[in-house]
């Protein structure tokens, strides 16, 4: 078998008497789209942060190329090759669309040691973000400020400064979220040809999107994966449709 | 809307028409009042930095300023009595030389900033604030306690120190160095805030879990900015008490601290010559207001619950608009 890229070993995390993800275990393969689906609250974002590093389990590890990152920084994450979306938005609102995807491209650099030269007009960072925010499709909004941008152009933000650090794994947390029928499409397809460049975590809502991405579905109900498999597999689970599917449709 | 460029190249003028007309009308009062404003400028200028662009509200920046005063001090008293510094583990001499003050001061304000960025940098908010206030708190007892080098008397210098080609005790003169530092660092930040790390340091004021997630080290990002910021102001702290040759406790007072913080608020908290105008001001009030009245603190502090309310980008904020997006 292949090695995952990611994987997580029985992490557990309760915020008092709530258990927002219990005994989860689950791997991403080279190459795939794993979608993670669940009611709201499922605990899907709570097991985002401890991926990344913004919360710690209680119990359980987290490997990152067969290595035990679960005592490491959300930094140390990234380097390591770990790049997420944020579900609500984590912008430099005040800055421009193409600043944030700099940021992004700096990041990638790992130095931001360089205190005289300007940072937007090299070449080292600029072609890096530009091409993000083209394959986003926000180019032609580089200039302007973030804090106008639409909620759904802000999702796309965050894929392009995910896309801009080359990471080993994507981890997003519902990027589709407000981007409407036509975003939503377009993001699908970007999707599609990223995971060829690294593998993705997927947590959406928009099941066309799931459905049409993910090469395996992970279903979290109160903090529990009650099912992994294949789109046909979750599709025609009853302990599925009964939990989640079922009550949407 | 004025574009803050222009604004900026009006402030510009200012600094050196004033002075020129001054110096022809034999005003020297008035040259020594500029120079002051430079000097204040220019201690904001290096809060600005910590405060503006890395969000890091420094209540304690006095600890810099006046750390920057007592290395001017402590040198030239020993150049004036003749006296080492210190002799063990090595000789270290007095001096009146500028540029070797210039230097000790930003060396040692920088260390000091380390230590205090490093031990206040666990906290943010609140703590923050308090936690710069109590170290420059403890600067000032210290000062005050150290009665080798006045206690609470302070300090005074005979003659001011010298620089290389000039005479320093010329109004003017001295006028137009401290001018040219203020300018040159105001010319270094507008380049740090554009360059790689002033973009990160920016990014980590606004969302600093999004600079985490490209794996850039925040913590580290703001102590630099804070080291920098501290030497800055520990410079102008150098100037100052070249000044007025004199130092004293109270440029380690948290009254101090907070009129630096005052002249960004003024100017434009942010904005490269907000530091700059706000310090214009604030000697302006301070000489005309305070010849009229000893409670001038209460219009400066009118003017600033004005500006709190009603312009958030301070006086150049409400000139020239929300600060343009570099595209
Ligand atoms: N920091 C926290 N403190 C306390 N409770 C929390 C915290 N974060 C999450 N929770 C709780 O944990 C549970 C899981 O929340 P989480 O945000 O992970 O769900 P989610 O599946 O991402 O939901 P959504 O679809 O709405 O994004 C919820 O009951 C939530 O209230
Ligand atoms: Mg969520």
């Amino acid at each position: 078998m292949v090695e995952p890229v990611l994987l997580t070993e029985g992490i557990s995390k309760s915020f008092g008497s709530v258990i927002a993800c219990e005994n989860v275990s689950l791997d991403l393969r080279p190459g795939e789209i794993h979608a993670v689906i669940g009611p709201n609250g499922a605990g899907k974002s709570t097991l985002i942060s401890q991926i990344c590093g913004t919360l710690k389990p209680d119990n359980g590890r987290i490997f990152l190329h067969g290595t035990d990152v679960s005592s490491q920084s959300v930094r140390e994450r990234s380097l390591a090759g770990l790049a997420r979306t944020f579900q609500i938005s984590a912008l430099a609102m005040e800055d421009t669309v193409l600043q944030n995807a700099v940021l992004g491209a700096l990041g990638a650099t790992g130095n931001p040691w360089k205190f005289l030269s300007e940072a937007l007009p090299d070449p080292n960072y600029r072609e890096n973000a530009e091409l993000a925010l083209k394959r986003v499709g926000l180019l032609d909004f580089k200039n302007h400020r973030t804090a106008e941008l639409s909620h759904g152009q802000r999702r796309q933000l965050e894929v392009a400064i995910a896309l801009t650090l080359n990471p080993s794994a994507f981890i997003m947390d519902e990027p589709m979220a407000g981007l409407g029928a036509e975003g939503s499409k377009r993001l699908t397809g970007i999707l599609d040809e990223v995971r060829t460049e690294a593998p993705i975590l997927l947590v959406e809502h928009d099941m066309d999107a799931v459905f049409a991405l993910a090469d395996r579905i992970s279903v979290l109900v109160y903090g529990k994966i009650i099912a992994t498999g294949t789109v046909d597999e979750i599709r025609n689970n009853p302990a599925v449709q009964e939990a989640y599917l079922g009550e949407s449709k | 809307m004025i574009s803050e460029r222009y604004f900026n190249i009006a402030i510009l003028a200012l600094l050196i028409i004033v002075p020129t007309w001054a110096y022809f009308a034999d005003e020297p009062f008035t040259i020594t009042l500029m120079t002051r404003a430079a000097i204040f400028a220019l201690a904001a200028v290096g809060l600005n930095l910590a405060l503006g662009t890395g969000g890091l509200v420094s209540f304690g920046h006095a600890a810099f300023f006046g750390m920057g005063g007592y290395v001017m001090g402590i040198l030239a008293h020993h150049a004036q009595t003749f006296t080492p510094v210190a002799e063990v583990p090595f000789l270290i001499e007095g001096t009146k030389s500028m540029p070797v003050i210039w230097l000790v001061s930003i060396l040692l304000s920088a260390v000091l900033a380390w230590v205090i960025g490093f031990l206040s940098l666990r906290t943010s908010g609140v703590y923050f604030i308090m936690i710069t206030l109590a170290f420059a708190q403890m600067m000032f007892f210290f000062s005050i306690s150290w009665s080798e080098y006045g206690g609470e008397d302070g300090l005074s210098i005979y003659v001011r120190n010298s620089f290389p080609g000039l005479n320093t005790l010329d109004p003017i003169q001295f006028y137009i160095l401290c001018l040219a530092i203020l300018l040159i660092v105001l010319g270094a930040m507008a380049r740090v805030v554009k360059s790689p790390f002033g973009l990160a340091l920016n990014a980590a004021r606004q969302s600093p879990q999004r600079v985490d997630a490209v794996g850039l080290n925040v913590k580290r990002l703001r102590l630099v900015a804070f080291i920098i910021s501290g030497a800055i102001t520990g410079l102008a702290g150098a100037l100052f008490a070249d000044l007025n040759r004199f130092v004293s406790p109270t440029m380690f007072s948290w009254q101090l601290s907070g009129e630096i913080m005052v002249f960004i608020i003024i100017g434009g908290v942010g904005r490269l010559f907000g530091p700059v105008v706000g310090a214009l001001i604030f000697v302006a009030l301070e000489h005309f207001l305070g010849g009229l009245s000893d409670f001038w603190h209460i219009y400066l502090g009118l003017l600033l619950l004005m500006i709190v309310l009603f312009g958030k980008g301070g006086i150049i904020g409400m000139i020239c608009g929300r600060e343009k997006s570099h595209g």
